[in-house]
């Protein structure tokens, strides 16, 4: 049948009738007056159904957008059956999608798949337009039955066309509303940019500009003098700015610009960012956009003075740190800085010593005393912590040097440091070796256990010179009782010898007087004897009295005016007896006038007897002299007993002076004497104030000297 | 040689000492002399015996049992009757000091033993020459 419709469709072209072509006319006017394709489609299928002899019409337009076939105009088909119109094109075994890209109308009966196919009956499909290419289609026209095949073709055709200039008018419309859209958008977008864009033609006139770039570039009519000439010279210097560009380099590039703010004239710099771009129409031209680095450039020119600053206050800075480290470097006493946790944020050399291992791997002993005083230190920071006592600790830290390992006892003191908040931020610890301080209390207590000692032995030998002293005085006054009773019993001996010798020498003076009868020679001769032996014996006493009497200081002085000369007199009177019987010279010489002298008459007679006696005593023969001299100069007075008789060996001259010493022991035995004579004369002529010398030689006879001042004087 | 007084008989002499033998020799010998001898043995009886015989010199020992011849001296020189008589002090104590305290006592010389006595015969001649006046003088110098 499809061979058969196509024959007739060939077929159709014959022309039509009159009734005929008044009734496509008024078809064609309807289609001409509508634009809508939708409408046309209606007016098609209400046309064929009505004027085109068609039972059933329906038209189908590939939609657009889906690119799926859709009813749009029905009549005489129910909606159900439409439903099945729509259908994706890619399904070409489809008899609908065969007969819209076939070249003729297609009887849908013969194409049929399906017996329950609703279309398969007696619809023609019609491919609108059928005359373009299967690319230019828009839909299918589906006409029941078939006799209008010739009318439904030609509306086919008309309605096809009509539709594909009505879709083609629709998209150039859409494109253009669409461009229209996106100029917009882009103007929209430029417009919103807070910078000047503009495009220029090689010319240098703007092309675009946007709003900001119109506040600088443009004027309206209207507005001040001040404006338009800002304009123009903001023109100038983009102009310029450009063109330099254009010189110097190609493609993008980005410079300053100042130009005049139009609204304030104040200045504004500009960076200037342009790059050429191929315009389809204007060829080369040049987008530019420029950005206000006015305030950017203000606030780079603060930032670098603040970086300036900062440097600055740096330098101080690191100057004040370089300073407070020589100083707390220099500090001998170790400085240690510490967070509130302990960690040490700063310390100096000499707590470096104490507190970091050293960097030689010398002995773990130093590293070991390094880590004990860590937690040493770290337990007083925490204390400090723990105890919350005020902004100050002190306390003392057993630490041990490093390089000794030595313990090292010091003294903490720390500090707390707050912020302005009254946080602590940091404490600061200063130790100070306590080594010498221990070390000069240690000393100190000993000084003072040593001064105890000394006191203690001081005490001691206080007490004891006391003690000694008592004893002393004990001893003393011991000894002066036993001198008082030495004095006593020299007294009671005298005493007690001379009570028998008183009778003695008074019974023995009697016989010799006869007062008991003449005694014959020989007795009287015996009497004699005894008489001499009892005076000798008195004469011992009365020298040891002598010299007891001196000794204990009980000898008086009895000073007095006397002249030498009757001295000498009673004297040689007193030993006339001895002289006589001795058979020698004795010769005087004494100045005339016979010098005075004050002194002890009886010490002075007692000295000079006692040498006169041992003269005569010691001289087998020959003469003795007595010479008295003044020495006015010395105002001495010197009486000399010169004798020419045994006379003293020099190596004796000193020990005849001494007590019980004669010059030789047999001289007592040949002599006679006690050998006391000179010791109490050396001792009474002391008591003078004076002495008593000696000249003399073995055999060449003595001279005896007394000395004795002119004045003397009371004691 | 005698020490016959003014009034013809022989002058009495009172010779004070404990040892006999010195007492007895110097009695002796002041009798072989020509005076009138009594003799007392310590100071009580030298008193009693001046009192009673008024002697016209004493010859005193110092050194004495029951009283010594200071004592004696003092009591003699205070007695009215006996202050005129010269005490001659003789004693064997020939420290200073002994003569000193004998004057103090009142006696009117000194003589140490020993003392010969020719010794003694010469110094009771002078006191019986001077002595007297030494009385006199010292009686006025006390009034």
């Amino acid at each position: 049948m499809g061979a058969a419709v196509t024959s007739q469709n060939r077929g159709g072209t014959e022309p039509p009738s009159d009734s005929v072509s008044a009734a496509r006319l008024a078809m064609a006017e309807l289609l001409l007056s509508s634009e809508d394709p939708v409408e046309c489609a209606r007016v098609t299928v209400d046309w064929l159904v009505q004027r085109g002899g068609a039972r059933k019409a329906v038209c189908a337009l590939i939609d657009p957008e889906s690119g799926m076939l859709q009813d749009v105009a029905a009549s005489g088909v129910p909606e159900g059956q439409l439903e099945t119109l729509h259908l994706a094109l890619e399904q070409p075994d489809h008899p609908l999608v065969f007969a819209l890209a076939g070249r003729d109308p297609v009887s849908l009966a013969r194409q049929g798949r399906r017996n329950g196919d609703p279309w398969r009956h007696d619809f023609l499909a019609i491919p609108l337009p059928l005359s373009e290419k299967r690319e230019a289609r828009q839909g299918l026209l589906l006409v029941s039955p078939g006799r209008c095949e010739a009318e439904a073709k030609w509306a086919a055709e008309l309605l096809g066309q009509k539709i594909a200039r009505l879709r083609a008018t629709a998209v150039i419309v859409e494109g253009e509303h669409r461009l229209q859209r996106e100029r917009e958008l882009l103007v929209n977008i430029i417009n919103a940019s807070p910078d000047p864009i503009l495009l220029t033609d090689p010319e240098g006139r703007m092309i675009i500009s946007n709003a900001r770039a119109d506040a600088l570039f443009s004027s309206k009519e209207g507005e001040s003098e001040g404006r338009h000439r800002a304009v123009t010279l903001n023109n100038m210097l983009f102009s310029a700015a450009l063109s330099q560009q254009a010189i110097d380099e190609s493609g993008a590039a980005r410079r300053e610009l100042l130009l005049v703010s139009p609204s304030e004239g104040s200045d504004l710099l500009f960076e200037l960012l342009s790059s050429v771009v191929q315009h389809p129409r204007e060829g080369t031209c040049v987008v530019s956009i420029l950005r206000n680095v006015t305030d950017l450039r203000v606030a780079t020119e603060q930032i670098e003075e603040n970086y300036r600053l900062l440097k600055l206050a740096e330098a101080d800075v690191r100057a004040e740190r370089d300073r407070l480290d020589l100083i707390i470097d220099s500090v001998a006493d170790p400085i240690l800085v510490t967070d509130p946790s302990g960690k040490i944020l700063l310390m100096n050399s000499p707590a470096e010593r104490l507190f970091t291992a050293p960097a030689s791997d010398e002995t773990a002993g130093a590293e070991r005393a390094v880590r004990s005083n860590d937690a040493y230190f770290s337990s007083f920071v925490s204390n400090l912590f723990l105890t919350g006592a005020g902004l100050r600790w002190r306390g003392e830290i057993s630490l041990t040097d490093p390089s000794t390992l030595e313990g090292l006892p010091v003294e903490a003191v720390a500090g707390k440091v707050l912020s302005e908040h009254g946080e602590v931020t940091a404490v600061v610890t200063i130790l100070h070796d306590r080594t010498e301080a221990l070390e000069k209390g240690r000393l100190y207590e000993q000084l003072k256990a040593a001064s105890e000692q000394l006191e203690e032995k001081v005490r001691e030998a206080t007490a004891e010179l006391v003690r000694r002293n008592e004893l002393l005085q004990r001893q003393h006054l011991e000894l002066e009782q036993a001198s008082q009773l030495k004095s006593q019993f020299l007294a009671n001996m005298s005493h007690e010898f001379r009570t028998p010798l008183n009778a003695i020498l008074g019974y023995t003076s009697m016989l010799l007087q006869g007062v008991s009868g003449e005694m014959s020679p020989p007795q009287k001769n015996k009497m004699l004897r005894v008489d001499s032996n009892a005076r000798h014996l008195l004469s011992i006493i009365n020298d040891i009295l002598d010299i007891s009497r001196i000794e204990a200081d009980k000898m008086p002085l009895h000073l007095e005016e006397f002249e030498l000369g009757s001295l000498i007199s009673e004297l040689l009177a007193e030993l006339e007896p001895l002289i006589q019987k001795a058979r020698l010279q004795v010769l005087t010489d004494v100045p005339e006038p016979p010098p005075e002298v004050h002194s002890d008459r009886q010490k002075v007679k007692q000295i000079v007897l006692n040498l006169l006696t041992n003269a005569i005593k010691f001289t087998p023969q020959g003469q003795v002299r007595v010479r008295v001299r003044c020495d006015d100069e010395r105002r001495e007075l010197r009486i000399s007993v010169e004798d020419t008789g045994i006379g003293i060996a020099a190596e004796d001259q000193d020990k005849v002076f001494e007590d019980f010493r004669q010059a030789d022991s047999s001289v007592t035995r040949e002599y006679g004497g006690a050998g006391l004579g000179l010791a109490i004369c050396r001792r009474l002529a002391k008591m003078l104030d004076g002495r008593v010398g000696l000249q003399s030689q073995l055999g060449g006879g003595s001279i005896f000297t007394l000395v004795i001042p002119r004045r003397g004087k009371r004691r | 040689m005698t020490g016959t007084n003014d009034a013809g008989r022989k002058p009495l002499v009172l010779v004070v000492d404990d040892f006999a033998d010195n007492r007895e020799m110097y009695s002796e010998y002041l009798s072989f002399s020509g005076y009138e001898v009594i003799e007392a043995r310590n100071g009580k009886e030298a008193i009693d015996a001046a009192q009673e015989r008024l002697p016209d010199i004493i010859i005193m020992d110092l050194s004495l049992p029951i009283m010594d011849g200071w004592e004696a001296t003092r009591r003699l020189k205070a007695d009215e009757r006996t202050r005129t008589i010269p005490v001659v002090a003789l004693t064997g104590h020939a420290l200073a000091g002994h003569s000193k305290g004998a004057k103090e006592a009142g006696c009117d010389s000194f003589l140490a033993k020993p003392c010969l006595p020719d010794q003694l015969v010469a110094e009771i001649r002078r006191m019986l020459a001077t002595g007297k006046a030494t009385v006199i003088k010292a009686t006025k110098g006390a009034r």
